[in-house]
């Protein structure tokens, strides 16, 4: 049957028939490469169009609906605009900086591209401390923020960028213990393990309500880490103008704003991974019929199927509620999601240790 | 245990308020048909304006190129910022007596704000309010017009 | 990057403390709805002194009025407050008339009070659209919209334009209603009541949007009185001051109605005399929409309107408070002077008193709930 794995396999055969190991692993690379840009482009494209129609719909409102059939290729034509325009470097900004910040956030996104499963046996870096290796590297988004801030002299930037700052380093510590809870139940921090003690069901039906908790403070702590609405204090765009890419524009502009989608699709690759069985089909206990048929449907489209729904609840937060103030914001993590998410990581370790779960 | 039952329904109530937002979003982005967009250069044909619109000021002529325009000069008095300009000539009629009329009726677009006065200003009827609305034009020039069309003549028994 | 303090420390000649930093907010910003200039002093996030500076659309109405005829003036005034247009040029028109001892049919006040409803709902729901932008819900927007939307076609069909309507002239109104206005309003406060749930829905039950409202902003009582502050901005704050109650005008002492009062004086109060007074108006409007009297809609007057030599003054109650009109006549056709008393600027000035001490998404909500609109404040 066709399948990610399939084609990974045969391109791997192929080249070390032909090459001797060492420039098999190099063109592998290459591939790898040029694959997660591939997939970084068209997630911008889809993601942004995808925006667009789910808030045009809740906003009642038409959306996109020119270009292409259904208005399908508008992004195409917004990357286009975006690539013919001017890139401005203010005068007072520190070049160095400012040109390097949108880099940086690029990277920091295809970093995290590496343990994720995209389908069964399809993983670019199956690492054994792969979850950690994922907050680990989403911390260093923040320093890209800061650096974009800073280097702008603006001080509309500045405030944004120390915002977020705030924002992103207390929001860590929830995501983090979310993160933990399922490690606690699975035991290891590999993410090929994880999702094969999910294959008899999802953590967030087999851990009861505590891991339904966990789900809940993981998706608005990503929600906040990702800097997107009720959270977007870092771009409050009524309070800072742009906050922090005030004064980008064009393709630096751009690079911002696909590493920001491209997060948003990370992070809600990591909570169907931890939460949601990553390519796990759903199973319903012992239904072999229903079971059966749901393990045709290829691993791939389960894992992107899933994470496309936690991106579009994502999307739905954005366009129904308020931003928060700075102070609220803070609150809300130290005084309510912080010792939920304590308490929580006790209840699942008892759990755990008595194993009961299912 | 009252303050951690207290919290509790804090809680509760408040995640409870989102979803209550997040169901009337979900409503709508599901139910298509509420959409109120017009899709504008689209619908051009079954966009009908009210009688009443105030797009730019006409003077209706009838089939002989004929309008009711005797050259008062109320409406250029009752302009608030000189968007009419009357220039009148005099014609020999037949007893030998001279009359009153237009010779063009200059009308500025650019400085008109439609509102209204020429037309309640004119004793005859001779200009009204046109319901067209697209006047951009790309040489500012083009927005001065003359309303009068070329030799027309004022209609029998207007004074 | 601290040039612009040193200027503005230079100018004022009172030296900023260590870590303060200004901020120019406006006039080009999202959440200024204008070209308003706030000169903020920050101390991180909090604010220690926000200074308006006006003058960025100033047209100089005042001066304009003066050499235009009691005819011609009135139209002026739609682009004082755009968005209550109509209750500007109801200002202005009744101070005209008072001057002329012209009586007014019956009809015509129905007409205008309607009218004036209509465009005080109008007014509100743009400003609850666009509080909500300011707060970072989008959605809001859209759907105030909509209702205003279904006004603005109303006004178009009756009054031939969407904003800046000039229906009121000295005697009564331009046209008589349009056949269909009866049943077009019916219609609207069905569409109305039918969607008001979706505010609560959508805004004012919200959490976060509460928890950024109350004990934000708070006004008290004297010193809404002390600064001048009329409409939902002071009776936000307990000062009974509702034009139409106090001194009623056309037929305002004949319809009943609440003038809404809340005590709190924080942003969430004024939030909420906002949209309980639009339910106020839609009272209104049902009383009168089945009770229009027949007759003239006009008085007519003379086709060139001279005022007797002397002062007058009227007063209406816009959708941002108390607009007063002040004319002074020398008997000719023009007026010697004319002054607006316009609700907006001295709503402006308590932006400063109260915002000392929050945070800068706190002075966007304050700014948001006193609707300020800025040709309103600077003419």
């Amino acid at each position: 049957m066709w399948s990610f794995s399939n084609i990974a396999d045969s391109i791997h055969n192929g080249l070390s028939q032909t090459f001797n190991p060492t420039v098999t692993v190099i063109l592998e690379m290459v591939i790898a490469g040029l694959a997660v840009i591939g997939l970084f482009a068209m997630l911008g494209l889809v993601l942004v169009i995808m925006e667009r129609k789910v808030s045009a719909w809740m906003q009642i409102r038409l959306g996109p609906n020119r270009v292409g059939p259904k208005g399908m290729l508008q992004s195409f034509a917004d990357t286009l605009k975006l690539l013919v325009k001017e890139g401005l470097t203010p005068n007072g900004a520190d070049k160095f900086l400012f040109n390097l910040a949108p880099f940086i956030a690029m990277i920091v996104a295809m970093l995290l591209m590496a343990p994720i499963a995209f389908a069964k046996d399809f993983q670019l870096w199956d690492l054994n401390i792969g979850v950690l290796y994922v907050s680990a590297i989403s911390s260093i988004m923040v320093i890209s923020i800061l650096m974009a801030g800073w280097a702008s002299n603006n001080k509309y930037s500045l405030m944004g960028a120390m915002r977020s700052g705030a924002q992103i380093v207390s929001y860590e510590l929830s995501a983090g213990l979310s993160i933990l809870s399922i490690v606690i139940l699975t035991g290891s921090l590999k993410v090929s393990t994880i999702i094969q003690s999910q294959a008899d069901g999802w953590w967030i039906f087999k851990g009861h309500i505590p891991a339904i908790i966990a789900f809940i403070i993981f998706i608005i702590a990503v929600t906040a880490e990702t800097n997107r609405a009720p959270f977007d204090l870092a771009e409050a765009e009524s309070e800072l103008t742009a906050g922090f890419h005030t004064e980008y524009s064009g393709m630096k502009f751009a690079l911002f704003f696909l590493a920001e989608y491209v997060n948003v699709f990370i992070v809600c690759a990591i909570g169907t991974i931890l939460f949601l069985g990553g390519w796990m089909p759903f199973h319903i206990g012992h239904w072999e019929g229903f079971n059966h048929v749901m393990d045709y449907i290829p691993s791939s489209i389960w894992f992107f199927g899933k994470t496309f729904f936690l991106i579009f609840i994502i999307m739905w937060f954005r366009w129904t509620f308020p931003r928060l103030r700075i102070d609220q914001l803070l609150n809300l993590e130290w005084k309510y999601l912080l010792p939920i998410s304590m308490i929580n990581v006790l209840v699942i370790t008892a759990m755990a240790i008595l194993k009961w779960h299912f | 245990m009252k303050f951690i039952t207290k919290y509790i329904k804090e809680v509760w109530l408040a995640i409870k308020s989102l979803f209550v937002g997040m169901r009337r979003t979900g409503y709508y982005f599901t139910h298509h048909k509420e959409i109120i967009t017009q899709e504008y250069p689209d619908n051009k044909d079954s966009l009908i304006l009210p009688k009443r619109f105030k797009g730019e000021v006409v003077m209706p002529h009838n089939e002989n190129n004929e309008h009711r325009c005797t050259g008062c000069q109320a409406c250029e008095i009752a302009c608030p910022n000189g968007s009419l300009k009357v220039v009148t000539e005099f014609n020999l009629l037949e007893n030998g007596r001279k009359k009153k009329a237009i010779d063009k009726l200059v009308y500025h677009l650019e400085l008109c704000t439609m509102c209204n006065l020429c037309v309640e200003a004119c004793p005859s009827d001779a200009i009204i309010m046109d319901q067209t609305f697209e006047h951009s034009v790309f040489d500012r020039n083009e927005l001065i017009k003359v309303l009068n069309k070329p030799g027309s003549k004022i209609m029998d028994g207007v004074e | 990057m601290y040039r612009t303090t040193e200027i503005v420390n230079q100018e004022e000649g009172q030296p900023l403390e260590d870590g303060d930093m200004i901020i120019n907010v406006g006039p080009q910003h999202p959440a200024t709805h204008g070209v308003l200039h706030l000169v903020i002093t920050l101390n991180g996030e909090t604010i220690k002194k926000v200074e308006p500076h006006l003058g960025y659309i100033h047209r100089s109405i005042e001066k304009m009025c003066e050499s235009l005829s009691y005819r011609q003036f009135i139209y002026v005034t739609s682009r004082m407050d755009y968005l209550s247009a109509h209750i500007n040029n109801h200002a202005c028109a009744l101070c005209v008339e008072k001057g002329l001892e012209v009586e007014i049919p019956p009809r015509a006040q129905v007409i205008r009070v309607l009218m004036d409803e209509l465009t005080r709902i109008a007014s509100h729901e743009l400003w609850w659209g666009a509080m909500a932008m300011d707060l970072g819900a989008f959605t809001p927007f859209f759907y105030a919209f909509r209702e205003r939307e279904s006004i603005n076609d109303i006004m178009e069909e009756t009054c031939g334009a969407r904003l800046t309507m000039n229906y009121n002239v000295p005697g009564g109104v331009m046209h008589d209603l349009h056949p269909n206005f009866q049943k077009r309003v019916k219609d609207f406060i069905q569409l109305y009541k039918k969607k008001i749930h979706e505010y609560d829905e959508m805004v004012t039950g919200n959490i976060i949007f509460q928890n950024r409202m109350k004990n934000v902003g708070v006004l008290s009582a004297a010193d809404a009185i002390s600064y001048g502050c009329t409409g939902p901005t002071a009776r936000g704050s307990g000062v009974s001051c509702d034009v139409r109650k106090h001194f009623p005008y056309e037929i305002y002492n004949q319809i009943s109605f609440d003038e809404v009062l809340e005590t709190q004086g924080d942003s969430y109060a004024r939030y909420l005399v906002r949209i309980k007074e639009m339910q106020q108006s839609i009272r209104i409007i049902e009383q009168l929409i089945d009770n229009i009297p027949e007759g003239d809609f006009l008085t007519k007057t003379k086709a060139v309107l001279k005022l007797p030599k002397g002062e007058f003054y009227s007063q209406v109650e816009t959708a941002r408070g108390e607009l007063g009109v002040y004319i002074v006549s020398e008997g000719g056709s023009t007026p010697y002077r004319i002054k607006f008393r316009s609700p907006g600027f001295s709503n402006l000035s308590v932006l400063d008193h109260i915002a000392r001490g929050s945070k800068i998404g706190d002075l966007v909500a304050m700014m948001g709930t006193l609707d300020l609109v800025i040709p309103d404040i600077d003419r």
